[in-house]
């Protein structure tokens, strides 16, 4: 068990790794596609040269980080086969389906029409090349929605019934798999982040080219076009993020409970606007747990119900099964006792169907099959010996939940105020820590995205698919050392690609900013 | 044939287009030996030595992986 845990934990981390290195490309890509289609559109309708060069000059950044970032997120793909081979097998079609479109259609789509951005200015016409630079901005967000959908599946299974006898999770509604509540949220709130991340990105560097009183026009013009998209994209990543609360309170609780830290929930529940967690509480102890916190009466509540007065269960609720009606009334649901027992009876009934397939004893498969479907719901949980397995990393989760509320809090404030001084003060942009304070803005933003990421998956372990299968059953039979070695690849590969990244990007921005920027020094 | 000769124009094109493209690019040169040399070393020495379908390698067909993942999935977990 040692070893298993110990091969779980490294793939973990190397998953983590991966996606965690792709999520630094991504976000990015998908923002300045944006940006730069929009830029370019002003161009279109102005014929104004100026435009032309600024469209151009972000367009290479979005070259650059597109070059980076591509291909990243195959070695997940990679690790599916050989790490998480019984996952693979398991989820079936319902991973593959939406992959394959995502291959197929989304990414040829975005390659193809990348080319013609690059290519194509002096050879195709001034709207044949506006269409293929948003189509290069759709390319993308259709990417992002494949990937979203299939890892919505996951913290949200519905779409699909299990066939025993192909070991197989079967899609039987591919529109619930693709509209369901979670892919909905989980896909407008991730792409919208990158429109966020694109904006401060742009607002960054052109605060650095006021800073180097270099190219104003392009800076002052850049920081318009990216304030106005990020603050948008703040405003309705919020919104969503909403929507993604009141998914998560339905259908992941536990995972909600443990982004708040809250172990004994109650009608008209506080929120923790900022807090410490005690190191030292566990479900099962009395102690408090946050050493220090700022709450906002009702807040929670509001949040994940939509109503000031609603229950909203903590971890030891969940645990126990019982939910209070606002009237004080409690209500029992499976408590994780039941839920692992009924998770046993499902690993017994798959068993029996087992040998009665081996012994070719097609009324006892049927009989098997049946008690299986009766218990399927809950047949994660049959790999637990505790309740406690079933809790999730609070300290992890609840810091990261927090961290990106209150840099989300911070980056619609950056927006309205840096769109406030372009707009109607322009002359306090020219202070220098005005634009320092675009420039380091620029980090936040990143560990905001990252910090999204962290919450999202590490807040429904110990899931690799919610309630159906824990990580531990999804891993491969394959050595720790491994998977150790591949990790230290992975670390000097990608960190060796971000670093290429950010140097490549400084010198072409330093380069340029020189430059008086016109159509044909781009 | 001019439909032929229609099409091979339309190739030859595309081809001209990719190939001038590459020709005029600056730092795009760097990029594209990158993205070249990120994908050798994924496909050709992740995947390859390091990354194999461990189902696909070690059984023949669809109901003996299934076996092996109910083995798995029910023993020793």
């Amino acid at each position: 068990m040692d070893d298993l845990m110990n091969v779980v934990d490294w793939s973990r981390w190397q998953f983590a790794l991966t996606a965690m290195y792709h999520w630094l490309f991504v976000p990015l890509t998908l923002g300045l596609s944006i940006i730069v289609g929009l830029m370019e559109t002003i161009y279109y309708k102005t014929k104004d040269a100026k435009w032309l060069a600024i469209t151009k000059f972000w367009m290479l950044l979005f070259g650059i980080n597109f070059a980076c970032g591509v291909a990243t997120g195959i070695i997940l793909e990679f690790e599916f086969g050989t790490n998480w081979s019984n996952y693979s097998w398991f989820v079936g079609d319902i991973f593959g389906a939406p992959l394959a479109i995502e291959g197929i259609l989304a990414f040829f789509m975005e390659s193809t029409f990348i080319a013609v951005m690059f290519f194509g200015w002096k050879k195709v016409s001034p709207r044949f090349h506006l269409a293929s630079t948003w189509l290069t901005a759709i390319g993308a967000c259709l990417s992002a929605l494949w990937i979203l959908v299939a890892n919505a599946w996951m913290q949200y299974p519905v779409g699909t019934e299990f066939d025993p006898a192909q070991m197989r999770n079967v899609m039987s509604d591919f529109w619930a798999v693709v509209a369901s509540p979670m892919a909905i949220n989980k896909f407008f709130h991730t792409v919208l982040s990158g429109w966020v991340l694109g904006g401060v990105f742009v607002v960054g560097v052109s605060c650095w080219f006021l800073l180097k009183k270099r190219n104003i026009e392009l800076a002052q013009k850049s920081i318009k076009i990216g304030g106005w998209v990020g603050l948008v994209g703040i405003v309705l990543t919020m919104w969503t993020g909403d929507g993604s609360a009141v998914a998560v309170s339905k259908y992941q609780p536990m995972k909600l409970a443990a982004m708040e830290g809250l172990y004994d929930g109650k009608c008209g529940q506080e929120i923790v606007a900022f807090g410490i967690l005690n190191p030292q509480k566990t479900y099962d102890n009395n102690q408090d747990p946050y050493l220090f916190d700022v709450s906002l009466p009702y807040g929670l509540s509001i949040l994940a119900k939509h109503d000031p007065n609603a229950f909203v269960p903590g971890i030891n609720d969940l645990i126990k099964g019982v939910e209070l009606t606002p009237e004080g009334d409690t209500i029992h649901i499976d408590s994780y006792a039941q839920r692992i027992e009924i998770g046993r009876q499902a690993h017994a009934a798959l068993r029996e169907y087992g040998e009665a397939e081996k012994n070719g004893d097609s009324v006892a498969m049927a009989d098997a099959s049946a008690r299986l479907a009766q218990n399927f719901k809950y047949f994660g949980y049959g790999y637990f010996n505790n309740p406690s397995e079933a809790v999730p990393p609070v300290a992890l989760t609840f810091y990261a939940f927090h961290i990106m509320v209150i840099a989300g809090g911070y980056l619609l404030i950056f927006f309205v105020v840096i769109l406030f001084l372009v707009y109607k003060k322009s002359s306090v942009l020219n202070k220098k820590i005005v634009q320092w304070l675009g420039i380091l803005t620029i980090p936040v933003v990143w560990i905001c995205s990252q910090s999204g990421w962290v919450t999202a998956e590490v807040g429904r372990q110990p899931w690799i698919i919610q309630d159906l299968m824990p990580t531990r059953a999804a891993i491969s039979n394959i050595s720790a050392s491994s998977v150790q070695i591949t990790f230290w690849m992975f670390v000097v590969l990608f960190t060796g690609l971000l670093v290429a990244e950010i140097c490549i990007m400084l010198k072409v921005i330093n380069k340029r900013s020189k430059e008086e920027l016109d159509n044909e020094n781009i | 044939m001019p439909m032929k000769n229609n099409q091979e124009s339309i190739i030859r094109r595309i081809l001209r287009f990719y190939v001038e493209g590459f020709k005029s690019m600056t730092v795009g040169r760097y990029l594209w030996a990158m993205i070249l040399i990120k994908l050798v070393i994924l496909f050709f020495v992740f995947k390859l030595c390091f990354f194999p379908d461990l189902l696909s390698r070690d059984y023949d067909t669809d109901e003996e992986r299934a076996q092996a993942v109910r083995s798995s999935l029910l023993d020793n977990r």
